[in-house]
């Protein structure tokens, strides 16, 4: 017997607030567009008319990292990008999460070698790790789903420990 | 050898001497760094090589003399044919006059070269890195240059590799 | 981690004009990551207003290490490099790749396997113009075109997927012929394609061709002569639509492109529209040509039976200890190649992709050397832009269809 039931049919829902802001958080999600490598074409399709992706509230791929709050790490990382990346990722506001899409982005993928980061966790933290090489665009829009759940679950103030 | 080629080699034995090596139809020429600038432009000029179709190099570490060979990629599109000419240049400060001055292309070509072996290229208009970080020190394609390769982790020996591994903070 | 690095415009003096020194204009950055420099290329213009004194591409910031990676595996096992190189282009790369291994090693190739080849390659050739047409759209605010190229290309990476298992990462081409035959559903697949296509075309071309707005951004803008095209080592459609005639299908022809019939299309403007032009006329060609390749596919192996460079089919190795033994030599080990040297090179769909190829005697290559059209075809682009608006150099830039991953290597 909630008080739902009783107000419901005033128009009124009771829920707590980090389930509204996390609801709002998820359904428009907005992603840096930030292609590297190959994945980034992946990214395109994803994007474009067959997946589309702005089905899950993501067609606005922004430019700029301070109106985007996911970043998703399409393609392999060098060396010399690496520190542009972790600007860009500073640059973006709170809250943030980045997806690393692709074998590359995860690990480094077949390039073990100097030039190629070995895994972009290595210059920022990563929520969701896709794998593939390319990751199907579907594989992608996975990833974003599994991002979801994570927010989802966020709590606004950490649980204490007893 | 094919028959457009002879001329060539001739007007170039002519010129410089040197050797040539053929290998499946392709035919390498040798010269001297001091004359490649000279040869190039012959080859353009008078036997129509418009287009530097690549340039790079090969590095024979730990040979040292010649440690390099600079390899030049003619193509003609008049006579639709291919010339290679080879510069072997030794290892201790390695140096070729620059040949951005005949082909506009060797201008970033040099500068890859540069970047990826150390060779200097004298006269070049804009000598400076290309792909690597402008920080970055070492030539990478250079034979003693490590791979930089690091040892993928399986389950015996994942926390080892796991611990050494820089991860980022927030 | 390298850092970023302050620079004062005293590090690029010989670049710039007299007045940056002074302040006069000013020197902005554009990229690495910016959404119309087609991937991680960084621009320093010098700029006057809104006009382009000068402009000083920086590259890198995609270098992979893959020509020395290469070094490091077998003749074999190095071709999954290639994929990753210009990834609009896989299966093209694939092909120059395999084509120097064949060259460097002396390996024929069974007639089905190279028609087979040929009509990949071509449907990646549409493919990769597709992906240039939509974001080049896309930059000049055509976004539909984006929707429609993609929703074409999908029918491409679904072939694709068809014969290899991947869509776009393929490896399929392997030296000495290609990885397995294809399957039944192959040639309706492409069929269905080729019904399609010509009217697909038609579309973008009605929206496109005639568009007055897409005219005032392209017409006359980023002209390139043809001398200084070839100076710059410039190939492929760019050259082209600069007016020379200049195709290595034609010029060289591999894989029995010889027996095509086929027009190279060529314009003399040099400017953007001339670069699209050509590049739109080509998607007609090269569909052409995928149809007499279906049309006239012979039958028979699709790999070579020289066990000491082809590793035997699967079904063999069951039955034959022999097959068994070159299976594992194959792969363990690998091939010897000699010691020499080879150039070859192949018609990618942004120029001449060769491949310089040194062996040592062993399994492994000395030496690669990718020469990729893109480096090349972005060296002039300074020249182009001078005097043009910033918003003119999106529409350079994206006629020249650089693949950064083709640039950077
Ligand atoms: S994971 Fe594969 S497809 Fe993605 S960037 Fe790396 S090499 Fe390219």
């Amino acid at each position: 017997m909630g008080v739902e039931q009783k107000l419901g049919n005033m128009g009124v829902v009771t829920t707590t607030l980090e389930n509204v802001v996390n609801w709002g958080r998820t359904n428009a999600m907005w992603p840096m567009l930030f292609g590297l490598a190959c994945c980034a074409i992946e990214m395109m399709s994803a994007q474009s008319s067959s997946y589309d992706m702005s089905r899950f509230g993501m067609e606005l791929m922004r430019a700029s990292p301070r109106q985007s709050d996911l970043m998703i790490v399409a393609g392999r990382v060098s060396r010399k990008m690496a520190p542009v990346l972790r600007r860009l990722y500073d640059q973006m506001p709170e809250p943030k999460w980045v997806i690393a899409m692709g074998d590359c982005a995860s690990c480094g993928g077949v390039f073990n070698n100097y030039a190629i980061l070995q895994g972009v966790d290595e210059v920022v933290p990563v929520d969701v790790y896709v794998a593939g090489c390319p990751p199907r665009p579907e594989a992608l829009i996975h990833g974003v789903m599994t991002l979801y759940e994570k927010v989802k679950a966020d709590k606004f103030v950490p649980t204490q420990e007893k | 050898m094919e028959a457009k080629l002879e001329p060539i080699v001739k007007a170039l034995q002519a010129k410089f001497g040197g050797s040539f090596e053929e290998f499946r139809g392709e035919v390498h020429y040798f010269v001297q760094p001091a004359q490649i600038v000279e040869a190039l432009t012959l080859l353009r000029d008078q036997h129509q090589f418009e287009l530097l179709s690549a340039q790079t190099a090969v590095d024979y570490w730990p040979q040292t003399s010649p440690r390099f060979h600079v390899i030049y990629q003619l193509s003609s599109l008049a006579q639709n044919i291919t010339f290679q000419l080879r510069v072997p240049v030794n290892g201790d400060s390695p140096t070729v006059p620059t040949a951005a001055g005949v082909f506009d292309s060797a201008n970033w070509r040099e500068r890859e070269l540069l970047d990826m072996f150390g060779i200097q290229f004298e006269g070049h208009p804009d000598p400076r890195r290309i792909l690597m970080p402008e920080d970055s020190d070492g030539h990478p394609l250079r034979k003693d240059y490590p791979l930089g390769y690091e040892e993928p982790q399986f389950t015996f020996n994942f926390e080892d590799i796991d611990l050494r591994k820089p991860y980022a903070k927030e | 981690m390298s850092q970023l690095q302050e620079v004062s415009v005293d590090q690029y003096r010989h670049l710039v004009s007299e007045r940056a020194l002074t302040g006069e204009t000013m020197l902005l950055n554009m990229g690495p990551q910016h959404p119309s420099t087609h991937g991680v290329l960084r621009l320093l213009l010098e700029l006057d207003g809104e006009t382009v004194i000068s402009c000083i591409p920086d590259v890198g910031f995609l270098h992979t290490g893959v020509e020395k990676n290469m070094e490091a595996k077998t003749y074999q096992k190095a071709e999954v490099m290639t994929d990753r190189l210009d990834y609009m282009n896989t299966m093209g790369n694939n092909l120059a790749y395999v084509m120097a291994v064949e060259k460097l090693v002396d390996l024929d190739v069974p007639v089905r396997a190279q028609a087979l080849r040929v009509i990949l390659s071509e449907l990646q050739r549409i493919a990769s113009h597709l992906v240039w047409l939509g974001t080049s759209g896309l930059d000049l605010a055509a976004m539909s075109m984006f929707l429609y190229c993609f929703r074409e290309r999908e029918q491409i990476l679904d072939i694709f997927e068809l014969v290899s298992g991947q869509r776009m990462m393929t490896t399929y081409i392997r030296p000495g012929g290609v990885w397995r035959d294809v399957p039944v559903e192959f040639e309706k697949a492409v069929r269905d394609f080729i019904k399609i296509f010509p009217r697909r075309i038609d579309e973008y071309e009605t929206l496109l061709t005639n568009n007055p707005l897409f005219l005032d951004r392209m017409l006359g803008i980023g002209k390139l002569d043809a001398a200084t095209a070839l100076s710059h080592s410039v190939t492929g459609p760019m050259l082209r639509a600069s007016g020379v005639n200049w195709d290595l299908r034609k010029a060289r022809p591999y894989m029995g492109y010889e027996q095509y019939d086929f027009n190279v299309p060529v314009h003399t403007e040099g400017d953007t529209y001339a670069r699209y032009l050509v590049r739109v006329q080509e998607l007609r060609e090269s569909l052409k040509i995928v149809e007499q390749a279906l049309n006239k596919l012979p039958l028979g192996p699709v790999r070579s039976d020289n066990r000491k460079f082809v590793p035997p089919p699967r079904s063999e190795i069951g039955t034959s200890m022999e097959a068994l033994i070159h299976h594992f030599k194959l792969w363990t080990e690998g091939f010897p190649a000699p010691k020499a040297s080879i150039y070859s090179a192949v018609e990618s769909p942004r120029g001449e992709l060769g491949v310089f190829l040194e062996g040592d005697g062993g399994p492994k290559p000395y030496r690669v050397h990718m020469r990729t059209p893109s480096f090349d075809n972005l060296s002039p682009l300074s020249k182009m832009v001078k005097g043009h608006l910033v918003a003119d150099l999106v529409a350079i830039l994206a006629s020249t269809d650089i693949v950064l991953g083709d640039i950077d290597r």
